[in-house]
């Protein structure tokens, strides 16, 4: 982006509340992408005539969770309404959202951008019915579509940001906020390949020092983050050149095509898109008592901004780390029972194998912290083991690859790989008497003022020792050692 | 009992003939087939039921006198309510396993797998279905002349038509084809029908009878009821079908319980007459009925006096922007995509277009466009809004009313049943046959409507009479004591 626009961008964010039956009939909510079509189906979520929808509570009580954890005024009273379209995947013709008055409104979540936090208003988060799912098929030169209507009917919330993002940096960390607070409060899973949370940024630009709002484009079919840096980036600077040659952005709603990497305007599902919103008659109006809702506010949990505020003064974390421990609520935890159970290490050393070497290798393998062969408190061994000088960096990442790929204690692969430490002083002593002696030429050299032939020395040193030597109390011997020989 | 002589058993109530099968004077088998010979008989003419079920009728009559013969070995076998009674149903209830056209086009071949909340009490309590009644399509109509499968024929006169929408079943009961029928209320469906076929129609209180598998009109005011022969069968049936349903959000779980008359007597009763339903319109001879059979209550010791209801003029037009509303909505899903009629086309737009436009009739087609302009952007608040605003009125009307009496009594419709093609050019001439029950179903009060004599030509007039939220009973119990004194309910129509 040139310094000529500033870029303004909100965002809507569908995310399925990961209840066990739909949003109005007892259907299970089963994982669409995966399994035979209209196999959770029954007549209400197929539309058929005369059936009615019933609430269902566990869905209000998740929204409410969520609400509450985005510091939103909860409406103890909200109203469903009809919003109505034609379309093969909308078995009722209309779909049951919320419509002028919604479960909750004005919240906040705070975020950090380059220019540091910034706290997004929330405007509104409701619930709504998903809609079924359409697959166009091709067969003997016939083109047709078929209708699957699992998804139909499973409980949505649907979470609208203020437009105040200004940057592509800062649509990816309020969307990993999203996500963060969503699976924090136990709703959602946050994946976006399987459709089960779906980012829509509105994008326009404005000329820098402008207050007015320019034309926006709605963006969708965003199923990863990386697709939706991509598709900001895109269309942040489609819309600059086109203002820049003299054209015009008009409002409508853009496709990602990932494979090009292009947005392209889409064909509207209605000619004219006017919802013609009422209050559903089948439903009275969403009533919540106020003790239910304090009683589910003081069931949340810690969330992410508040845990990592809390790891940056407690721990003495840096704010980066301390990000990366929060963003999951299980790696938070493991840290924190990994943290609780140490004797000798401290709580930075134990973010930095787990941010560091144990990320490394769960990347790697794509493993989640669930699916780990040991517990956080085979960290805190290892690191205790390593804080307590018992085993050096290099043997310590020996160790964590064995526990990562069987599992075990720390200290028993230890001692059956002979990892341990050498801090001996007698031992080391005679090594590094022995390198001295058999490398007369470095040694002069290394007093004559080539300070880089100490770490050849020290590789010596390391080697004989089969790396198993503690490299502190190497480089000390080392050093005192050389300063008596030069006397 | 002359009428158990075979061959008479129509001319039994629903009360009467239960009473006749428990006490083992016939059995249902032949009650049923009774009634299926009639329907053989005269269904061609009067077109009063779109489907028929003889064999499954005659299979659930055997089952229940099955368990008749078991109660009459065994003492202490319990009987369901309504044992062996058969009974018709209105084709806008959905019966798992029969057609359910809704008198329209695009239903045709629809078949549910599923049965009404309400239907499906009524089965539980032994009843026998013997068939589906015609009805306006989607219950859009005063006359059933708007069903896709032809009009019904008014039994006493069959020159003129039944009432609508349930109009079918008024047929059905009142030329004894069933000894009972359910019917639909959206804006006097029940009422009117009832009036113009000399029958007991009570419309129910709106959360009273759950609407799950009720193929929706307009949702806030369609009420299932009952189209009876006289107070007591409607009472039968509303105490079986009656009563919260955890499918229906909109059914209340617990329903007050109000005072109503005992016995023979009607001393201390209120009666309110509002001023607004005797107006410029009302024929002379329904007034007179009507005004006859107040005089009546009031010799059973009731109490008649005047008041008013000032925003019933507001009531046809609010209903009318309304129930078009909701119904733009609840037909929306008949798509062609899932089920019913779909007229093949290369694009979607016009497969919808082409399927909705082949299975809809011109009445259907109206309200739809009519429901669609009131809520579209721009005019919501003017038409929507503005109706829903005055609608809150005209139930504040009946709150405040019923603070003084107990019930209202007014005349059921402006005239005795009228000639099919009577209202063929305009249909605002035919919304005004509904001006008197519009304004029950816009506040959720229930309504009874009752034969209260017959004009010069020997057609039924109906006395129509209101209650408070819930007072369904009281109405009934109104009705009964009226029917105690008089015998209209007990005529009929010479086939």
């Amino acid at each position: 982006m040139s310094s000529k626009y500033q870029p303004v961008i909100g965002l809507e964010v569908h995310a399925v509340l990961e209840t066990r039956s739909k949003m109005f009939c007892s259907c299970p909510v089963v994982d669409s992408t995966i399994g035979e079509p209209n196999i959770a189906v029954c007549p209400v979520c197929s539309g058929m005539p005369g059936m009615l929808p019933v609430i269902n509570e566990a869905a209000v009580e998740y929204a409410v969770r969520v609400a509450l954890a985005l510091n939103c005024k909860i409406n103890l009273t909200s109203i469903f309404a009809r919003k109505s379209y034609f379309y093969p995947d909308l078995p009722k013709g209309f779909q049951i959202s919320q419509y002028e008055q919604p479960l909750a409104q004005n919240g906040w979540l705070d975020i950090e951008t380059a220019d540091g936090e910034q706290r997004v208003a929330i405007r509104r988060v409701h619930i709504e019915e998903d809609t079924g799912k359409l697959t166009h098929v091709e067969k003997g030169g016939q083109r047709y579509s078929l209708v699957d209507l699992n998804r139909s009917g499973v409980p949505l919330l649907e979470i609208v940001t203020e437009p105040e993002l200004h940057s592509v940096e800062a649509v990816r960390n309020c969307a990993y906020a999203l996500r963060s607070i969503l699976r924090y409060v136990g709703v959602n899973s946050g994946n976006l390949e399987k459709g089960l949370m779906r980012i829509e940024p509105n994008i326009s630009i404005r000329p820098i020092g402008s207050s007015e709002f320019g034309t926006r484009a709605e963006i969708k079919n965003l199923n990863s983050f990386r697709s939706l840096e991509r598709a900001t980036t895109y269309e942040l600077a489609r819309q600059e050149q086109l203002v820049e040659s003299g054209g015009r952005v008009v409002q409508q709603t853009m496709g990602w095509d990932d494979a090009r990497g292009t947005t392209l305007a889409q064909r509207s599902k209605e000619v004219a898109e006017d919802y013609r919103y009422f209050p559903e008659p089948d439903l009275p109006p969403l009533v919540l008592e106020k003790a239910w809702v304090e009683k589910i506010r003081k069931s949340l949990p810690e969330l992410p901004h508040a845990r990592r505020e809390r790891f940056v003064a407690t721990f003495g974390l840096k704010p980066y780390d301390a990000d990366v421990i929060v963003a999951e609520r299980e790696v938070a935890d493991f840290y924190e029972t990994a943290v609780a159970a140490a004797k000798v290490a401290d709580a930075k050393l134990i973010a930095n194998w787990l941010t560091g070497a144990l990320f490394g290798l769960m990347n790697e393998a794509g493993t989640e912290i669930g699916e780990l062969r040991f517990g956080a408190k085979q960290l805190t061994a290892l690191c205790d083991q390593i804080a307590g000088g018992k085993v050096n960096p290099a043997g310590a990442r020996e160790v964590l690859g064995v526990l990562f790929a069987e599992g075990g204690s720390p200290a028993s692969i230890i001692k059956a790989r002979g990892l341990q430490q050498i801090s001996n002083t007698g031992q080391l002593r005679s090594w590094v008497s022995e390198v001295i002696a058999a490398n007369p030429q470095q040694v002069a050299g290394y007093l004559a003022g080539n300070a880089p032939l100490l770490n050849f020395l020290f590789g010596q040193v390391m080697q004989k020792a089969g790396g198993k030597a503690n490299p502190a109390a190497v480089r000390s011997e080392l050093q005192a050692q050389l300063d008596a020989s030069a006397k | 009992m002359s009428a158990v002589r075979s061959g008479a058993l129509h001319e039994l109530s629903a009360k009467q003939a239960l009473a006749g099968m428990r006490a083992g004077k016939f059995s249902s088998v032949e009650l049923t087939r009774t009634y299926l010979e009639r329907i053989e008989q005269h269904n061609t003419r009067l077109n009063a039921y779109l489907y028929v079920a003889p064999e499954a009728a005659l299979q659930a009559a055997a089952a229940a006198d099955k368990l008749y013969a078991k109660a009459r070995r065994k003492a202490d076998t319990k009987l369901p309510a309504l044992l062996g009674l058969p009974i018709a149903v209105k084709d806008v209830l959905a019966v798992a396993g029969m057609p359910t056209t809704c008198g329209s086009l695009i239903l045709e071949d629809f078949v549910p797998s599923y049965t009404a909340t309400s239907v499906q009490r009524l089965l539980d309590a032994g009843v026998v279905i013997l068939g589906k009644t015609n009805t306006d399509e989607f219950a859009m109509g005063s006359s059933t002349e708007n069903s896709a499968y032809g009009v019904t024929h008014n039994p006493w006169d069959e020159t003129r038509v039944p009432g609508g929408s349930s109009g079918g079943s008024a047929a059905a009961v009142a030329a004894r084809l069933a000894p009972v029928a359910l019917g639909t209320d959206t804006g006097g469906s029940v009422r009117q029908p009832a009036a113009f076929c000399g029958l007991t129609g009570l419309k129910t209180t709106y959360g009273r009878v759950s609407r799950y598998g009720l193929v929706a009109f307009g949702s806030s005011l369609d009420t299932v009821g009952v189209l009876a022969r006289d107070a007591d069968d409607a009472g039968l049936i509303l105490k079986v079908m009656g009563g919260y349903d955890p499918h229906d959000a909109t059914t209340v779980e617990r329903a007050p319980k109000l005072d109503k008359p005992s016995g023979k007597s009607l001393k201390g009763l209120k009666i309110g007459v509002p001023k607004e339903y005797f107006i410029d319109g009302l024929s002379a001879e329904v007034e007179g009925g009507v005004r006859e059979a107040i005089a009546q209550l009031e010799a059973l010791g009731a109490k008649a006096v005047p008041v008013s209801l000032p925003h019933t003029e507001y009531a046809l037009p609010v209903y009318y922007i309304i129930a078009p509303a909701e119904a733009s909505a609840n037909l929306a899903r008949f798509d062609g995509v899932r089920y019913g009629l779909r007229e093949e086309q290369a694009d979607l737009i016009d497969m919808f277009k082409r399927s909705r436009g082949a299975g809809f009739g011109p009445e259907v087609k109206r309200r739809i466009m009519v429901g669609s302009y009131a809520l579209s952007s721009g005019y919501y608040d003017a038409y929507y809004g503005q109706a829903q605003k005055v609608r809150t009125l005209i139930r504040r009307d009946f709150d405040t009313v019923f603070k003084k009496v107990d019930i209202v009594a007014a005349p059921a419709t402006p005239s005795t049943a009228f000639r099919i093609g009577a209202h063929g050019s305009d249909p605002l001439e035919m919304y005004l046959e509904d001006v008197f029950t519009l304004p029950a179903n816009l506040a959720g009060v229930p309504g009874l409507s009752l034969c209260a004599g017959f004009d010069s030509q020997g057609l039924p007039i109906g006395l129509q009479m209101l209650g408070p939220h819930f007072a369904d009973e009281r109405l009934l119990a109104v009705a009964k004591a009226y029917q105690r004194v008089t015998d209209w309910q007990t005529r009929q129509p010479a086939l």
